[in-house]
């Protein structure tokens, strides 16, 4: 009893803290201009934009890697060693820590063109994609009861077939819990941004140029000694927690009360 | 349902056009079969491909590092120095720092996870169950940055205030573990980030715990009940011992978490390269060293350096989430076994 009223109790100081400190921080400025330089005003528009658009191009990526590994895992996967290696491997990318998928793309891409960019960014953010959907997707397709690809099968209809329009399309809703958990997973990641799409002062919709995004902007402007920076820090930091949240408790009533992830 | 007509026409006409109808659907099964096999191999590569990302992370960091593994060799892992003026480097403060911060993460971090479990499945009404599990899940989808920015701004002033200067009067006398206890009031510093890393793995291990806990077959629970146990006693002599393993893979699972998190840690932890007895003075982690130093660092060898430190916290986490992996894995098949 103690205990549980010692997790709760940090989770309520937490979000107290946020709704206070960021809601005075929030109004319309906040979504119309971009990051100021320090001592003037202005907003968190650009890294909005940028965790906005590096984000879909995560899931763009990420998302049908997942769900066809995901498939090969639950559909195909019975004897041979692929799958259960594979499974393996992904429950451990699924909590690696996500600096070193920084340290990755870095090595492997911006070393190579010799600058930060969005692509790099939204490289990372799929990488860290991959394994959340994969994993809902092979729980969600073993849930569906092999009657149902029996009864398919009897009908002569072709193996692609049956998991395209049979499996897979029964286990939908499953498939995009799976991809609202990952979207809430990664619209709060900052450690692998770091070294990848790193920050961009100004308005830039260029994804081969740094780009800013809103988890790097709350890391500098927090760190940083001027007050009107760490307010818009605040700000940025209750507005990613809303969305996470949201994402959360959308996912879960979309799916039932168990995450899809265990 | 044009291939049905044709099989049942096929059946019922004379020899000639059964051999027509025969052909055209083999020719149609040949495709189903075609597509079949490139939905297949689309699938599995896509499989191997994430085998592949992991053996790609492994070697591109090994390759990057190169630089500083020839200038160091071993002795990179029991150095202490990091002097990036002169070039020389070792990793022995950020390892001590991340073992040390997940340490007390686990410290603070077990029983309170623990309890948190076993009040869900044993202790609390139904209709309690549910709000705690879900507001316990959403305590694990906070970012990580708004844990550190809270540290940082609400809880380290508070902790320097109020909590440290009666740690330091009353702990810091004693003998042995007076002087961890010890130095200056600052807010921020090791302790402070093992604390705020033990709040971040508690809905980790919890989660885990109360999956295990829930395991246990209620007849084992029950039939001690019935011989007059307390609750404590069925925990203690029942359900711990059988899902040990299970408890086990998810105090690791906690552990993978706290070795790599990154920004809660960074922001808080003080980023000094050097080591202290006192926990209240500031140290610094693997990945907040990533993260405070990687973009500025200049010159192929300090930027090798670090890669290399990413490469052990990146050895480090697998091995220590592989080994929960297999524990948990272990429980499973045992549980298979029973049933």
């Amino acid at each position: 009893m103690l205990t549980v009223a010692f997790g709760l109790f940090w989770l309520a100081w937490i979000l107290w803290t946020l709704v206070n400190n960021g809601l005075q921080a929030i109004d319309l400025t906040i979504f119309m201009q971009s990051t100021p330089p320090p001592g003037s005003n202005g907003g968190l528009a650009n890294a909005i934009f940028g965790s906005f658009l590096m984000t879909l191009i995560a899931v763009l990526i990420g998302t049908p890697v997942g769900i066809l590994a995901g498939t090969y895992l639950a559909e195909y996967g019975r004897g041979g060693w692929l799958a259960p290696a594979t499974r393996f491997i992904n429950d451990i990318l699924l909590s690696a820590p996500s600096i070193v998928i920084g340290l990755f793309v870095y090595a492997v891409y911006v070393a190579n063109v010799k600058h930060f960019s969005g692509w790099a960014g939204a490289c990372a953010l799929a990488i860290i994609v991959i394994p959340v959907v994969l994993k809902t997707t092979e729980n969600m397709l073993r849930l569906i009861p092999n009657s149902l690809r029996e009864a398919a099968a009897a009908l002569g209809t072709p193996r692609w077939k049956i998991i395209t329009m049979v499996t897979l399309r029964a286990s939908r809703t499953g498939i995009l819990t799976g991809i609202l958990l990952a979207v809430a997973r990664i619209s709060g990641e900052t450690a692998p941004l770091l070294f990848t799409s790193l920050n961009n002062q100004f308005w830039s919709s260029n994804l081969n140029s740094p780009m800013a995004n809103l988890p790097v902007v709350i890391f500098q402007f927090a760190m940083s000694p001027y007050s009107d920076w760490q307010r818009l820090a605040w700000g940025g930091a209750l507005l990613i927690t809303l969305a996470v949240l949201i994402f959360n408790i959308i996912g879960r009533t979309l799916f039932g009360q168990k995450s899809p992830l265990q | 349902m044009t291939s049905a007509v044709t099989a049942i026409e096929g059946v019922k006409s004379p020899p000639t056009p059964k051999i027509i109808s025969s052909t055209l659907t083999a020719a149609r099964l040949g495709r189903q079969y075609f597509i079949d096999l490139v939905f297949l191999n689309t699938t599995r590569l896509f499989a191997f491909l994430v085998l592949a990302l992991l053996v790609a992370i492994l070697i591109s960091l090994l390759i990057g590092s190169l630089p500083a593994m020839r200038a160091f060799g071993f002795g990179f892992l029991t150095s202490t120095a990091w002097d990036p003026v002169q070039e020389k480097f070792g990793a022995l403060v950020p390892i001590f720092g991340t073992l040390i911060t997940s340490f007390i993460a686990l410290l603070i971090g077990i029983p309170v996870s623990f309890g948190i479990a076993l009040f869900l499945t044993e202790l609390s009404p139904t209709w309690l169950k549910r709000p705690i599990g879900i507001a316990i899940e959403l305590l694990a989808g906070i970012p990580s940055i708004i844990y550190g920015m809270w540290g940082l701004f609400v809880f380290a002033p508070i902790f320097a205030d109020h909590v440290q200067p009666w740690l330091i009067k009353y702990i810091g006398p004693l003998a042995i573990i007076g002087p961890l206890f010890s130095g200056t009031p600052q807010g921020i510093g090791m302790l402070t980030a093992g604390i705020i890393l033990a709040i971040m793995v508690i809905p980790f291990i919890a989660s885990v715990m109360r999956d295990v806990f829930e395991l246990v077959p209620t007849l084992l629970k029950e039939s001690a009940y019935g011989l007059g146990a307390t609750t404590w006693e069925v925990v203690w002599h029942v359900v711990l011992p059988y899902t040990k393993v299970g408890v086990v893979g998810g105090i690791l699972l906690g552990l993978g978490r706290a070795l790599g998190e990154t920004m809660a840690v960074t922001f808080v932890i003080g980023n000094a390269h050097q080591v202290y007895t006192s926990l209240f003075a500031p140290g610094n982690s693997i990945a907040s060293a990533l993260a405070n130093e990687f973009t500025e660092a200049v010159g192929d060898l300090y930027t090798a350096a670090l890669i290399e430190l990413g490469l052990l916290l990146f050895l480090i986490t697998v091995i220590v989430l592989a080994l929960a992996k297999l524990l948990l894995l272990q429980l499973a098949k045992k549980e298979g076994a029973q049933t």
